[in-house]
């Protein structure tokens, strides 16, 4: 800058000078951006490279990279969504694995409860067999023992009275009466 | 002054023959001449429609070296124009970025030997920096009516008077920012260009010390490419700021 302006101020009193003896000397002696004889050549072909440029940029290139660049975020943001999408699909997979492996879960709890309540049932019937067993050869046991308590208490009452009658008829003949002999045994056992 | 170094033999600098406008054919130079200024403005826009253009031809979606590159560029004047403007700046954008690639296509392409930069004159930067001001004014005019002036009009000042003292300063301001505008550019364009040329005439000058000048010349170099580039985008970020005005106003 200070030497833009050091250079300015010395060929400003030049390029007055130049302006009138025309340009090329101006452009040797002095600064040659002071020669102004250039700047109608410089300014009109500025303004054809400018809009050139200004063609070029706004019809092809900038519309073809806002494209691309535009092209990429969707292509990014597609992935990103397929990728969720797949985390989602993944993440309900999973939740129907858990639910497939929580109901054979139960489903098996299910069958061994139902296993375990056949084998009670069939043990408690085989229990209930064998109990009905045991009282029926039970109650025929006792049955047998009472038929041979009674078939022994009578032939106690026999043995009873035919000894009572052996004795009194050894002891008094006279009052030998087989009968009442026997119905005296059979009173005084019952009492 | 320059022919008096010359005869001595001492010191050969012209640095400022650089900038010297030339027929390429013929002597005359007339409005339609073709310069070495229109040559290098034509190669500016060849060299980008081969950055902007051609590497997007095919438009891969996995984007290639060079496609990412003028993606690269769109992105950071479309963010430029966005930041600055908002929606409203999408009608002015192309406009904008073709202001930025020409220029940083002129500044950089200026940096090579044997080259010409048309941004250093102030003729092409004046033009640039009148047609945004003068598209910006007509533009606030045509959005805001007389109500634009008010955009000197500084209304958080405390007194009447200051405001009016303000409104003068602002309204000057105005003014003059196409001027700001155009020699900040020619000027950086300029310096940088005819430092450059100084430096080189040491070179010869100073023998095998001459080297001494060559390293400087690098540093000068590489600054002289971020120059360029930094150049570019305070003319384009002007702009937008300029066009917010008259979009926005405050």
């Amino acid at each position: 800058m200070g030497l833009f302006l050091a250079a300015a101020q010395a060929a400003s009193t030049a390029g007055h000078g130049a302006e009138a003896a025309h340009g090329a000397e101006a452009a040797a002696s002095g600064l040659p951006q002071l020669a102004t004889h250039t700047y109608a050549s410089q300014i009109f072909w500025l303004a054809v490279a400018v809009a050139v440029m200004y063609l070029i940029f706004s019809r092809v290139a900038l519309p073809r990279i806002a494209g691309l660049m535009e092209e990429r975020r969707d292509a990014v943001e597609d992935d990103l969504d397929r990728a969720a999408e797949l985390r989602r699909k993944a993440e309900d997979a999973q939740k129907a694995y858990e639910a497939a492996l929580a109901e054979a879960r139960a489903e098996a709890q299910k069958i061994a409860e139902q296993t375990r309540a056949e084998i009670q049932k069939q043990v408690d019937e085989a229990m209930a067999k064998a109990d009905a067993e045991i009282a029926a050869r039970t109650a025929e046991g006792e049955k047998r023992i009472a038929e041979i308590r009674a078939s022994a208490l009578e032939a106690v009452e026999a043995v009873a009275a035919d000894v009572a009658a052996e004795i009194v008829a050894a002891i008094l003949p006279a009052a030998a009466d087989a009968e009442r002999v026997k119905a005296a045994v059979a009173a005084k056992l019952k009492g | 002054m320059a022919a008096t170094e010359h005869a001595q033999g001492g010191i050969n600098a012209h640095p400022m023959e650089q900038f010297t406008i030339r027929p390429l054919f013929g002597d005359e130079v007339g409005l339609f001449t073709i310069t070495n200024s229109t040559l290098w403005m034509f190669i500016a826009i060849l060299a980008a429609t081969a950055l902007l253009v051609l590497p997007t031809r095919n438009g891969a979606l996995v984007p290639t070296r060079m496609q990412l590159v003028a993606e690269g560029i769109y992105g950071f004047v479309r963010k430029m124009v966005d930041d600055t403007l908002g929606p409203e700046g999408r009608p002015f954008f192309p406009y904008i970025f073709t202001l930025f690639v020409f220029i940083l296509m002129s500044n950089v392409l200026g940096l090579l030997p044997w080259s010409f930069t048309t941004t250093s004159h102030i003729a092409v930067t004046g033009v640039l920096a009148l047609a945004v001001f003068i598209s910006v004014t007509a533009i606030g005019f045509a959005r805001h009516g007389l109500h634009f002036i008010s955009l000197f009009w500084v209304s958080s000042a405390p007194t009447v008077a200051l405001r009016c003292v303000l409104f003068v300063i602002e309204f000057i301001s105005y003014f003059v920012r196409p001027l700001s505008h155009s020699v900040r550019l020619a000027g950086n364009m300029m310096a940088g260009h005819a430092v450059l040329k100084v430096f080189a005439a040491f070179v010869p000058a100073m023998g095998i010390a001459g080297i001494i000048p060559i390293g400087a010349m690098t540093g000068i170099y590489a600054l002289e490419l971020l120059v360029a580039c930094v150049q570019a985008y305070i003319f384009t970020i002007l702009t937008c700021v300029y066009l917010n005005d008259a979009l926005h106003m405050h």
